[in-house]
């Protein structure tokens, strides 16, 4: 299509800083490199705050993409922004973990003042830092551009955080303890160096373990660590348990050249954190899994694509990759074994369905993140229309000790239907909020326990299993075992690992109406159930909460029903098709809206 | 010698290049549809089993010319054993489908697409969406009153049902964008993009419920990339896409669709050929456009074609007086403009 088209660009040419920008980013791209849009885009945005108009023509001239398309993609992200913006940014989090602890005082707080001219605030979605709520996210534009979380905030640190030009987190491993309370455990598998080993020194990493998995997969051959995945009975950590070497298989033995890898690191539902620590507390151990995933599926090339939302995994994984190429575990000969592969990292830009697979591949290739439909299937017609292997944070921190262990001995961790171990992001109201790895098969009451249990002493009203893309479990349903087969029976799902305790002094309903605003701001529109479908949910929730329905109680319930139906069943993505099982969940068992309306 | 007129040796040029030799045969495969047997070319759509089959899949952002994009949902299909339903648009066929297209699950989605998009959308000139509304019994009053016009965030009230509503855009003579009308089917940007006139004037822009059409930064036409081949009025199936011309007549009520008579000509002002199909109306020629079917356009014009017809309807009206026109010396008054 680009070598036929006309580029008709009007409107002011780019300044001489603004095209700086964009060439760093740009370089001489040879031939189609659309990819280099959204990289070229937030290259923009952290420089000035905003996508001045100049700046954005320059782009589509360099990379020979029609202005409209541009603008459609700019569009797209929320931490994109067209209009003029203060260099400094605070998102803060009014999202459900931080909404219960404090989030959302600090929004009706932060409503109430006047910024200094060069700050600005807005609320966000969950930014992934549920263990530390209430938290937000400071974003810095200039020419030494930052981005830092403050967790556990008040209204009066963002304030502070508007006025000043204050540092971002230093301390390597003191704040990872906190986030990961097993830290220094034994037992551990998936996150034994979090808070312990030095995550930016390549040479800790190895005093520790770190690559010898990577050894022994060479020593076991491509189709020799395929066969160990396949027979770890390892599945997708990311939610959907698609079984990893079955996809590792398919890719493996695609005929069509070149394959990729993604390692999809876009972790966005409310509630996880998991693959946020992974990155920022453990990123080689990430880096070796994509190495492993890439030498067994004949991959030269890996992309992470890494949450826009989570500025430092990005640097750990950023300085990971740095360390890795400098000692040859990254390039085009690795370990004197033939075998090339290295490792980009894109990140996003502020859109929850790009998280999910095909929506991330058209955002890496420079589109709107809209999903595709499937079939065809990722191992067949992936990123850049190539077979593509893409799997979870998560799921390729399993490798390594996979490769290690033998897959046949990982299967005597856990249960029979789910082997392995698995992490649990605990928010919510719980004691000790944070990361745990557990062996698949506690009670969910146990993993409770382990965070201390509920922090208030009071009574549970409700779980949220998996996340705004899961649902509630009442308190009668404490002693589901966390499996998949055990979440299954239960009419859940484990999701991506998100366990959030609600006490009784919730007002669930404000839950499900924050639940049913995240859908609606996060749907792509693209397909019909789900763009309109999320925001009639939304507006019938608030019409049963204001108890005004419209026909009785009943015909608006019923209603509900249907439009969770169609979502479900007619939706291109699982955005569309689960955005509605959280609410009906818990409008079914936790009457989470009384009749009279608002709960007082 | 022959007795045949010498004239036609040798024989004549064909006029069309020769047909493409032919592709070897598609595989044939056995599907069920509405729990009848069939055997259909690997190579269809489920859209076009069930369509071959005389079974009525409806469509709205599906279209002949067009790659499918399957984003307006009404023509899923259940596939026995499917978690979910399948876009019957662009779901190829494959051996062993037992497909359903009038089950309770099917008719549902159906329901409920065509109600969401009735709810928000402005269909008052979309004959074929407000059909299958009421073929699938859509009943949009069930979400209340559409909502005044605001801004999302801020501006919901409960019991009203936000809409699409905004500002019709007339920024130039040809056509007339009412985005208050449209469903969002893509087809627009795909015909003014790869799929036929390769301009990339507008795309989808936004995200979510505020997901629209537009051109870079909301400029208007003129500004845009825009040619004017009106490819998008010709695709665009709700009339959010329209002649200025058609809705000037709608405006003051002339637009009589039933008094209209259709005719295939072939366009006069370049070699291509391109059919033309003239809605005339009263003697005036009111709208082109062009077969879906026809060889050469696709149902594709360019902007000659498509609004260049004003002068074969240039007539005075009765009694005006004529232009005062100087001719040269020898030239016969006859063609002086009456």
């Amino acid at each position: 299509m680009d070598g036929i088209m006309d580029l008709h660009i009007h409107g002011p040419e780019a300044t001489e800083a603004e095209r700086a920008v964009v060439d760093a980013v740009v370089g001489e791209p040879a031939g189609d490199r659309r990819d280099l849009l959204l990289p070229a885009l937030h290259a923009v945005q952290s420089r000035f705050g905003w996508l001045p108009q100049g700046a954005l023509n320059c782009i589509c001239r360099r990379l020979h993409i029609p202005p409209a398309e541009v603008y459609g993609v700019a569009t797209f992200y929320h931490l994109l922004s067209l209009t003029p913006q203060p260099p400094t940014v605070v998102h803060v989090c009014d999202d459900i973990a931080c909404r219960i602890n404090g989030g959302a005082r600090i929004c009706e707080e932060l409503a109430g003042r006047e910024c200094p001219a060069h700050g600005g605030w807005k609320r966000s979605p969950c930014l992934g830092q549920c263990e530390r709520a209430p938290a937000a996210l400071v974003v810095r534009a200039g020419e030494s551009p930052n981005a830092f979380v403050l967790p556990r905030t008040t209204s009066g640190a963002i304030m502070a955080s508007l006025g000043s030009e204050e540092a971002r987190e230093n301390d390597r491993l003191e704040p990872l303890r906190r986030s990961a309370p097993q830290s220094g455990s034994p037992g551990l598998r998936l996150i034994r160096r979090i808070g312990q080993v030095d995550p930016e020194s390549l040479e800790a990493y190895r005093v520790s373990g770190g690559y010898a998995a990577l050894g022994r997969a060479f020593e076991l051959g491509r189709e020799g660590v395929v066969r160990e995945v396949i027979a770890s009975k390892l599945v997708g950590r990311g939610g959907a348990a698609f079984p990893t070497g079955r996809k590792w298989e398919a890719v493996a033995k695609a005929a069509v050249k070149p394959h990729y890898l993604v390692c999809n690191a876009d972790e966005s539902e409310p509630g996880a954190f998991k693959d946020r620590l992974l990155m920022e507390g453990d990123p080689f151990a990430v880096l070796e899994g994509m190495t492993i995933a890439g030498y067994a599926t004949g991959c030269e090339k890996g992309f992470i694509y890494l949450r826009g939302e989570y500025p430092l995994a990005a640097r750990r994984m950023a300085t990971a990759l740095a360390a890795g190429r400098a000692a040859g575990l990254l390039g085009s000969d690795i370990l004197g074994k033939n075998f090339a592969f290295d490792v980009e990292i894109r990140r996003g830009a502020g859109a929850y369905v790009c998280g999910e697979e095909t929506a991330l591949f058209n955002s890496i290739e420079g589109k709107r993140g809209e999903p595709r439909n499937k079939p065809p299937f990722p191992v067949e017609v992936g990123l850049f229309g190539k077979p593509t292997v893409i799997n979870n944070v998560e799921t390729l921190v399993n490798v390594p000790p996979i490769i290690l262990e033998g897959g046949a001995a990982y299967t005597g961790i856990g249960t029979a239907g789910s082997s392995g171990p698995k992490l649990f992001c605990l928010s919510g109201h719980v004691a000790q909020p944070g990361l745990y790895e557990v062996a698949f098969g506690p009670t969910l009451r146990e993993a409770i326990a382990l965070a201390g249990g509920v922090s208030s002493g009071r009574p549970i009203r409700a779980v949220l299993l998996g996340g705004a893309a899961g649902a509630f479990v009442g308190p009668d349903q404490l002693d589901m075992p966390l499996t998949l087969e055990g979440a299954r029976a239960a009419g859940a799902s484990l999701g991506s690992g998100v366990i959030m305790v609600f006490d009784d002094s919730v007002d669930l309903g404000d839950i499900l109406a924050r639940i049913a605003a995240f859908f609606r701001a996060e749907s792509c529109g693209q397909c019909v159930p789900c763009r309109v479908g999320a925001i009639r949910q939304e507006e019938l929730l608030a019409r049963l909460r204001a108890g005004k329905p419209i026909g009785s109680r009943r015909q608006e319930l019923a209603l509900l029903q249907e439009i969770g139906q169609a979502m479900r069943d007619a939706s291109i993505c699982g955005l569309g098709q689960t955005a509605s099982t959280a609410i009906e969940s818990a409008l079914a068992s936790l009457d989470p809206v009384p009749e009279q309306g608002r709960p007082s | 010698m022959s007795d045949q007129p010498m004239f036609t040796h040798p024989p004549p040029r064909a006029s069309r290049p020769p047909a493409a030799p032919l592709l070897p045969e598609p595989k044939l495969v056995d599907v069920v549809i509405d729990g009848h047997a069939d055997k259909v070319p690997e190579t269809w759509t489920i859209l076009e089993a069930c369509r071959h089959r005389g079974i009525d899949v409806p469509t709205l952002c599906y279209l002949e010319n067009l790659t499918p994009v399957n984003v307006c949902r009404v023509c899923v299909v259940e596939l026995a054993g499917a978690r979910v339903l399948a876009p019957a648009c662009s779901r190829r066929v494959e051996a062993g489908m037992d497909i359903r297209t009038d089950s309770p699950r099917v008719r549902l989605s159906r329901k409920m697409v065509l109600e969401f998009l009735a709810s928000s959308v402005d269909l008052s000139t979309a004959p074929e969406a407000q059909k299958y509304a009421a073929q699938y019994g859509a009943r949009p009053e069930r979400y209340g009153p559409p909502a005044a016009p605001g801004t999302l965030e801020t501006d919901r009230h409960v019991g009203t049902a936000q809409t699409v509503a905004q500002p019709v855009k007339i920024d130039n003579d040809l056509y007339v964008r009412d985005y208050a009308k449209c469903i969002l089917c893509y087809r627009c940007v795909q015909a003014c993009g790869s799929d036929a006139q390769n301009t990339f004037a507008i795309a989808v822009a936004g995200r979510g419920f505020d997901a629209r059409i537009s051109t870079e930064a909301d400029v208007p036409l003129p500004e845009s990339a825009c040619v004017y081949c009106g490819n998008c009025i010709g695709v665009c199936p709700t009339g959010a896409l329209m002649f200025k011309s058609e809705r000037d007549m709608r405006k003051t009520g002339e637009w009589d669709e039933s008094k209209q008579q259709k005719t295939d000509t072939i366009c006069p002002y370049c070699g291509v050929g391109c059919t033309l199909t003239l809605h005339v109306q009263d003697n005036r020629i009111v709208k082109v456009t062009s077969p879906l079917d026809a060889a050469i356009t696709q149902g594709h014009l360019c902007i000659k074609g498509r609004f260049g017809f004003e002068h074969v309807q240039q007539r005075e009206p009765a009694g005006a007086e004529s232009p005062d026109v100087k001719l040269p010396e020898g030239v016969s008054s006859r063609f002086k403009a009456r």
